[in-house]
């Protein structure tokens, strides 16, 4: 019976045990303190979808053994190119001409593919990186993703965009600190098919967006369940053990971590499409912080991960953040905590994860 | 044995090897010397720009030599030791102490704090051997989380805490630490002749401590020896009084800051005094050692100050005497620790736990007491860089601090398991001079300085992510044995960072 229990204490996932009261007591407080919660479940909802992909992009790193993808801003940065080339070369406006209200489909759709494009190829690159590093991923990861993130800085601000939507007012060229999605593809997932549940004041429900999240879900589940996939779980569980069966670990490592990286593209698209305001500078600095604790938060490992923790994750997480501020408004007049909360649940479930992880990611001695 | 080996090569392989051996450093001199050139600025300014950056960064770095040396890696969690030392600063500030006596009771306080965050990041570190540097990061991020809840929510709300200079909204700290009134230039203003004073009063001290103790209990004390620097040092305290007592040289020693021609002509006097006193009172030969290098190396200096834009520079800098002995303490400490047993078992540990684990040494135990040592050091540096910097930002000053002390540790050519001080002296020289003259250089090319500020931390950030991948990759390859050049890596690691 003890062994039973401690057992039982061992698999629970305490982390996400303490998150799903704490954000359950939130709620609470916030009903009882008379704050609209339909609006914020709304939110919630809606970042859901926003961070969904990003915290996706968490899930074939960690399959293919090479643990949560810190450097995911190497696919954000991808992400970005691919919006903002979407909007220097005007493609809203050039097939609204052809056929109105085709425009924000045709440009989110020219900004996920190029910039899928230009992550499959970097992905590919940064993967043969850590396969030389295996054992530190984390760590190296970390500092790769900071340091291309400053390279970008420096690309943004002297790179030769000529649309004046997106170079700063005065100056030839480079890229605003932050510019508007509005006359390209801002919002065109969020508002397609939105509806309020239960009438005027209920929660909206950004159904596009969801439906997208989900059908990326849906297709990185059928991705793992495909011969290429599996053998990529195989690789990354029990390297020797694939290894024996013919399975080149190395390849699937590298195949693994550029589908994350393009995940991560496609997720800071829709991340951008939602938010409304394109973001290049430094803002994408804690983004994998926050996507890794995202997953974490849904029960994942440095070692085990499934789409489920993915799901739920991001939902505790973005719902935590997204009742904070109304709650501590409340109970401290005038105060947001939201964002020091953010950054010690964020950073105290990665540390909770290290001290599981036993030693560097990788499996393989 | 080093120096067998080396012999036998060649010269040009030698010269091979050295270049080899300090790529990192002349990469970065090289860089440095271009930005200097492009920044288009008198070398007086940078000159004292960077000597005044010097004294308040070198304790910072020093303070991660310790654990590097002990396996740990680069300890980012250093931040903790600088949390410890401005939650001194909020309580000295609070009741009002100033000067040096308000800077002693904040190095009191902060002490304490200090080894209880490093004990605890000693825990979670050997929860997560093999990732310490990430860990130390998220948990630099997590601290700075914990930090802030605690200076804006905890202190005036939870806590009542009533201090007009501290609280400007009813709650929580004001922004920014005006420190002008309290401790600024505590340390910095402490002439040459107090810190001389202190110094001959100490080794008056233990010169009598440990005469006394010889006569009791009958050891071998060389007592001649003894006795002679006991004379000595009260002829050293002597003659300060004597020396101020001339007005020129008064106003020379006895000022807050010394003049770097100054101290030049002081450090040859003193070298010459005790080489006199080698050769001809203790009867020792004058052989190739630090102190005939270093006399060697001083009287260069001066024969250069006769050119005259060296003259310049080096009577434009002036450095502040305390705070320069502090860091050569450090270094002191630095070195005397590593001598002893448990520098030793630090050190072994640092090289393979398992070896150092079956000799008998609780690993867990060193590991925990170097991170101690460090994050301690850490915090005594945070407050010597705030008491120079004479104001900070209550919610954001500490975070950089683990980022730029790795980083500037790294460029003076230390890697992830072997670093010392000189390359921490080296390191903070040539980082800080290029963290003062890249964004001149910056706006003298592009024409706008806000770039600089991202190549700034480009190079902060792709120095240590190439130096990790390094560090990564030659463990790897020593596991698997594989004779792959050194170049290869370091070239895949360059080209995607670059």
């Amino acid at each position: 019976m003890m062994e039973k229990l401690k057992s039982a204490v061992k698999h629970m996932n305490v982390p996400r045990l303490i998150i799903i009261l704490f954000f359950l007591f939130i709620v609470f407080l916030a009903y009882t303190n008379d704050i609209n919660v339909n609006s914020y479940i709304g939110s919630t909802i809606k970042y859901w979808g926003m961070w969904g992909v990003l915290v996706l992009a968490m899930v074939p790193s960690i399959k293919c053994g090479i643990g949560p993808n810190f450097g995911i801003s190497l696919g954000i940065v991808c992400g970005l190119l691919g919006s903002l080339l979407s909007i220097e070369f005007g493609i809203t406006d050039k097939f609204n001409a052809m056929v109105p209200g085709l425009g924000p489909w045709a440009a989110i759709a020219f900004a996920m593919i190029s910039s899928a494009f230009f992550a499959w190829f970097v992905g590919i690159a940064y993967g043969k990186i850590l396969n030389s590093v295996k054992g530190s991923e984390m760590t190296v990861t970390t500092y790769i993703g900071y340091s291309f993130i400053y390279l970008m800085c420096i690309v943004w601000f002297r790179a030769p965009f000529t649309n004046s939507e997106i170079k700063w007012p005065i100056g030839a060229s480079g890229v605003r600190n932050s510019l508007s999605m509005d006359t390209s593809f801002g919002g065109v997932l969020n508002d397609f098919l939105g509806f309020d549940l239960g009438g005027e004041g209920g929660v909206y429900i950004p159904t596009g967006l969801v439906l997208f999240f989900l059908l990326c879900c849906l297709l990185v589940f059928l991705y793992f369940r495909s011969r290429s996939g599996l053998a990529m779980t195989a690789a990354g569980s029990n390297p020797s053990f694939a290894r024996a069966n013919g399975i080149d670990v190395d390849k699937m490592r590298i195949k693994g971590i550029a589908l994350s990286t393009v995940l991560g593209a496609i997720g800071i698209v829709v991340y951008t499409q939602g938010f409304g305001i394109l973001q290049a500078y430094t803002a994408p600095l804690q983004m994998g912080f926050q996507c890794v604790a995202a997953i974490l938060i849904g029960g994942a490992t440095t070692g085990k991960a499934k789409i489920s923790h993915v799901i739920i994750g991001t939902f505790l997480f973005q719902g935590l953040l997204m009742f904070t501020p109304p709650v501590s408004n409340k109970l401290l007049a005038g105060t947001d905590i939201s964002d020091t909360m953010r950054q010690i649940i964020q950073n105290g479930v990665i540390l909770y994860a290290l001290t599981k992880a036993k030693g560097g990611s990788s499996n393989e001695e | 044995m080093k120096n067998n080996t080396e012999k036998k090569i060649s010269f040009g392989g030698y010269l091979r090897s050295a270049l080899f051996q300090n790529k990192v450093i002349i990469l970065f001199t090289v860089l440095c010397i271009g930005c200097i050139a492009a920044s288009n600025t008198s070398l007086n300014y940078i000159a004292s720009e960077v000597f005044s950056r010097f004294g308040r960064n070198a304790c910072l770095v020093l303070a991660l030599i310790i654990p590097c040396l002990a396996g740990l890696g680069m300890n980012f969690g250093i931040v903790v030791g600088a949390i410890a030392a401005q939650i001194a600063i909020f309580f000295v500030v609070h009741w009002g102490f100033t000067g040096i006596g308000g800077f002693m009771l904040c190095a009191l306080m902060s002490t304490p704090m200090a080894i209880l965050f490093g004990w605890l990041l000693g825990i979670l570190f050997n929860k997560t051997k093999g990732s310490e540097m990430i860990t130390g990061l998220v948990l630099g991020f997590f601290a700075d989380g914990v930090y802030r809840l605690f200076t804006l929510y905890i202190i005036g709300g939870l806590i009542p805490y009533d201090d007009p200079n501290l609280l400007d909204r009813g709650f929580g700290l004001r922004n920014a630490f005006d420190l002008s009134d309290s401790i600024k230039y505590a340390l910095d203003d402490i002439s040459f002749v107090t810190v001389f004073r202190i110094f001959m009063i100490v080794i008056i001290a233990l010169q009598l401590i440990n005469l006394m103790i010889g006569s009791k209990k009958n050891m071998a004390v060389d007592k001649k020896e003894s006795s002679m620097k006991l004379i000595a040092a009260i002829v050293g305290l002597v003659l300060t009084f004597v020396l101020m007592a001339i007005p020129g040289i008064s106003g020379m020693i006895g000022g807050t800051r010394l003049v770097l021609s100054d101290t030049l002509r002081v450090a040859m006097i003193i070298y010459l005094i005790s080489l006199v006193v080698r050769r001809f009172v203790l009867k020792r030969e004058i052989g190739n050692d630090k102190l005939i290098r270093g006399a060697v190396l001083t009287a260069v200096v001066l024969v250069l100050s006769y050119v005259p834009f060296i003259r310049d520079i080096l009577r434009t800098v002036k450095i502040s005497a305390c705070t320069y002995a502090v860091i050569c303490l450090f270094c002191f400490f630095n070195n005397w620790i590593l001598d002893t047993k448990l520098g030793q078992d630090m050190r072994t540990v640092g090289q393979n736990r398992i070896v150092a684990g079956s000799a008998g040494i609780n690993v867990d135990k060193i590991r925990i007491t170097a991170t101690c040592i460090s994050t301690v050091l850490a915090a005594w540096g945070q407050l010597i860089y705030l008491q120079n910097l004479g104001t900070f930002n209550t919610v954001q000053q500490q975070s950089n601090v683990g980022l730029y002390a790795v980083a500037a540790l790294l460029v003076g050519g230390a890697s992830v398991q072997k670093a010392n001080n000189r390359q921490a002296i080296i390191g903070v020289v040539l980082f800080h001079t290029l963290f003062v003259v890249a964004p001149l250089a910056a706006t003298q090319l592009i024409g706008d300085s806000a770039i600089s500020e991202y190549i700034r931390m480009f190079i902060c950030y792709g120095v240590i992510a190439v130096s990790l991948a390094m560090h990564a990759w030659k463990k790897k390859g020593r596991k698997v044995e594989k004779k792959t050049s050194e170049d290869g890596a370091a070239k895949d690691a360059v080209k995607t960072i670059a």
